[in-house]
């Protein structure tokens, strides 16, 4: 079976809570109940207002939040695993070999160059630092990222110029499943025209993507489905 | 998975240790599996010393036990084995990083020395072998080499802590055992060191068990991580999701006391 | 001892006032039962209860209780201080055991049984027999490391001796080569690290394989150790920068030696300087044979 006709990503019934506990124990409910299936190929919007829960929705799939029930199956390896249960190592083997993950903003880490944020994915996949450094120059040089920047370490970019970096680590690597979580926000007309065909390419590729893009126009030209989805009324 | 053939290379069962009725830490439990770097993060008087320096060997749990996967034999209780063999696998296999280099380097001889003690503690016996795969370990740690027959008390803090680190893994130990590695140092020279450890464990493979009392180091370097208060670990697992998807209420607490800058 | 032995020294008549070589028989045993471990460890330095000697710590308190817990009523004995038997510790020593024990002294290393030395083994080639008694400071070759008596005994117990190659490494660094010039460490019968006492690197080839017994003691440190005769004693070193011992451009300028030990003298206020074998019974032996070879060949030219 090939991407296109299996099932990347299978979500059964999950369930997202939050307890603040030094908050009284007061307890949010975020997610409840979310089916999904995703094929390769496919691009799935999460389409909702804000607090709808859709980062949270992704961030589960990643699982940098827990869920509370329910099931996330990826398929890696050939075979599902859940991402729900499944232990932390699994995780971190999973992150690095089949689920990309752009979120919102980019997390800097100081000190270090905008190239060798770019390029830490292929590194760790075992490329030359020549050619990770090569193909992440690239990549920038596509989403308009001037070389005099490449050198230097993003924590003094703008906004957009962050987004771009993180965009550009993002899609370095062709992950089997990639979640997006707002990638165009801080973006110009030019540059988003860019992200639509760095998507447009992957899911040729068969990638499965779940996104959340807040600019109609942009979700009009990649979601290939949408996934309606509400806040929550507060558990009682 | 095809991991899942893979053994864990240190294991740590029910470790528990006291200072008479006080508790250093207990019934601790975790497996630490080869690439990973798991972090104990605590405040002051939560255990993890104490838990480091169970799991290091150098200070015997009241009971549980700490089982490494030696080369030669497998996985070994690390109490059990004689101390000719334990001491051997702290100066070859493990790695300890202090939070003071003082405590870490010998001050009196050279950084070329300090690197080169190891080999000639295996037995390396050619001069120039040992000064040349010095000079390469000083580079990997972005040490001017120029220095290598400086004295250690001539560095700074960055520096001797930077020397610490190559004097541990010249001998390419498996498992490296840190506490607050970036403790002492100033704000930037920590943020360029732990970038460097980043970078070593990714590039060498290392498997670490790192201890901080900062949250944001932990998020940096480590894979796992483990809440610990009072000497029990309350809270483990994924370091991004315990620190943004926080459960027990410790941590919860823990997580928004952090100043944002 | 009421009889007149015509062996004995001179001041055999002092000698009622003293138990024979100074020290009571029990200190003498436990002296001894010291070396006999020493002596079946090679190297490996025994702990041993010193007495407090009529002289300081650091005038060879370890090696005059050696000395004393071995020698006999018919041995002879030599005692030099850096090669020489007429520096004013060695008449000191030697009388000491003339008065206390009177024994029979020489200065002659051949005639000697037991030989007490600081600082210089003679070159003179020692026989089955005899015994050398060196007078050390610090016994312990890792003190310079590791300050922890705890600590350095577990290194000799687990042989963790690499890092003694850290202070030679430090010397090619700072030196161009190893400049340890004496007190060099070895390692005896492949097991044990030694210091050999603050004898020239020149000299530790001479503890190897000597058919002499070697012992070694320290007064203040309190330690005793032995090399027993045919011994495996090997310096120190890296396979680039092998052991190698002094060398002089000058010969004996007394008895033209190019293989011994050479003092540097000073012998006037220009800096005048001559080179003189170190070990004066070497040196006199030679003139002596040379002499004896000049009258019974009267007409060859001088050496």
């Amino acid at each position: 079976m090939t991407n296109s006709e299996l099932d990347m990503v299978q979500v059964d019934g999950l369930t997202k809570n939050f307890t603040l506990h030094n908050q009284g124990g007061i307890k949010l409910s975020v997610l409840r109940d979310i089916n999904l299936k995703v094929k390769g190929g496919e691009c799935v919007v999460l389409n909702g207002p804000s607090g709808a829960g859709k980062s949270s929705l992704l961030r589960c799939l990643y699982r940098n939040y827990q869920s509370d029930s329910g099931r996330v199956l990826i398929q890696h390896d050939g075979a599902y695993v859940d991402i729900v249960s499944a232990a932390p190592r699994d995780i971190i083997a999973i992150r690095r070999h089949t689920i990309g993950y752009v979120s919102q903003f980019l997390r800097v880490i100081p000190r270090v160059s905008t190239l060798d944020v770019v390029s830490e994915p292929l590194r760790r996949e075992g490329y030359s630092s020549e050619q990770a450094r090569q193909q992440a120059g690239e990549m920038l040089e596509r989403l308009n990222v001037p070389e005099s920047l490449w050198e230097l370490a993003p924590a003094t970019f703008s906004g957009g110029e962050q987004q771009r970096v993180n965009i550009a680590r993002g899609f370095i690597r062709s992950f089997p499943v990639l979640l997006l979580d707002e990638p165009t926000s801080a973006l110009d007309a030019v540059n988003r025209e860019v992200v639509i065909s760095l998507i447009e390419e992957r899911k040729k590729l068969g990638t499965a993507i779940i996104g959340i893009f807040h600019d109609e126009d942009v979700r009009e030209r990649v979601a290939t489905r949408l996934l309606d989805m509400a806040p929550l009324k507060d558990a009682a | 998975m095809n991991q899942s053939h893979e053994a864990p290379l240190l294991t740590a069962d029910n470790v528990t240790r006291y200072y008479g009725e006080h508790v250093g830490c207990r019934g601790v439990s975790f497996d630490l599996w080869p690439g990973e770097v798991i972090g104990i993060v605590g405040e002051s008087g939560s255990g993890k010393t104490t838990l480091l320096n169970c799991t290091s060997g150098r200070l015997p749990p009241v009971s549980g036990t700490v089982q490494f996967a030696t080369r030669a034999e497998g996985l070994s209780d690390i109490y059990e084995m004689s101390e000719a063999e334990r001491r051997m696998l702290m100066r070859t296999d493990w790695g300890f990083v202090h939070q003071n280099p003082r405590d870490g380097l010998r001050m009196a001889v050279s950084a070329g020395a300090n690197i080169g003690e190891r080999l000639m503690a295996i037995g390396d016996r050619h001069y120039g072998d040992i000064r040349r795969t010095a000079g390469d370990w000083l580079g990997k740690v972005e040490f001017n080499i120029d220095r290598i027959d400086d004295m250690p008390s001539t560095f700074s803090g960055g520096m001797q802590q930077r020397l610490q680190i190559a004097r541990n893994l010249v001998t390419k130990p498996r498992l490296v055992f840190m506490d607050e590695p970036t403790g002492g140092l100033d704000v930037s020279v920590q943020a360029r060191l732990l970038d460097l450890l980043r970078v070593l464990v990714d590039e060498l493979g290392l498997s670490a068990i790192l201890v901080t009392h900062d949250l944001a180091v932990a998020r940096l370097i480590t894979h796992r991580l483990m809440v610990m208060r009072r000497g029990e670990v309350v809270e483990s697992g994924l370091t991004d999701q315990v620190l943004d998807d926080p459960q027990h209420p410790y941590t919860q607490l823990l997580v928004s006391s952090i100043l944002q800058v | 001892m009421d009889t007149i032995d015509h062996n004995r020294s001179e001041n055999a008549a002092t000698t009622d006032d003293y138990n024979f070589a100074y020290l009571d028989e029990q200190t003498k045993r436990m002296v001894r039962r010291s070396l006999l471990k020493a002596v079946a460890i090679p190297g490996y330095q025994v702990p041993f209860g010193s007495r407090e000697m009529p002289l300081s710590y650091g005038w060879g308190t370890g090696g005059i209780q050696v000395t004393a817990s071995v020698i006999g009523p018919d041995d002879t004995l030599k005692v030099i201080d850096q090669g020489a038997d007429d520096t004013t510790n060695a008449v000191s020593i030697r009388k000491f055991f003339a008065k206390t024990a009177g024994i029979k002294t020489t200065e002659e290393t051949e005639q000697a049984t037991v030989i007490q030395t600081r600082h210089r083994i003679p070159e003179t080639q020692l026989k089955e027999g005899q015994v050398l008694v060196y007078q050390v400071p610090i016994p312990e070759p890792l003190r310079w490391l590791e300050a922890r008596e705890t600590e350095t005994r577990k290194m000799h117990a687990l042989e963790e001796y690499g890092t003694m190659h850290v202070r030679l490494y430090e010397d090619i660094t700072r030196h161009g080569k190893i400049a340890t010039s004496y007190d060099y460490p070895v390692i005896v019968n492949d097991r044990y690290l030694m210091r050999p006492s603050p004898i020239p690197k020149f000299d530790n080839p001479k503890m190897d394989q000597n058919p002499a017994l070697q012992l070694f003691g320290a007064g203040r440190e309190k330690r005793i150790y032995a090399v027993p005769p045919y011994t495996k004693v090997k310096s120190l070193d890296f396979e680039d920068h092998p052991f190698e011992v002094q060398k002089w451009d000058q010969s004996c300028a007394i008895c033209r030696s190019d293989n011994s030990f050479l003092d540097e003298v000073i012998t006037d206020d220009q800096g005048g300087r001559m080179f003189v074998c170190s070990d004066t019974d070497y040196c006199q032996k030679r003139v002596a044979q040379q002499q004896r070879e000049k009258t019974s060949n009267p007409g060859e030219p001088s050496v």
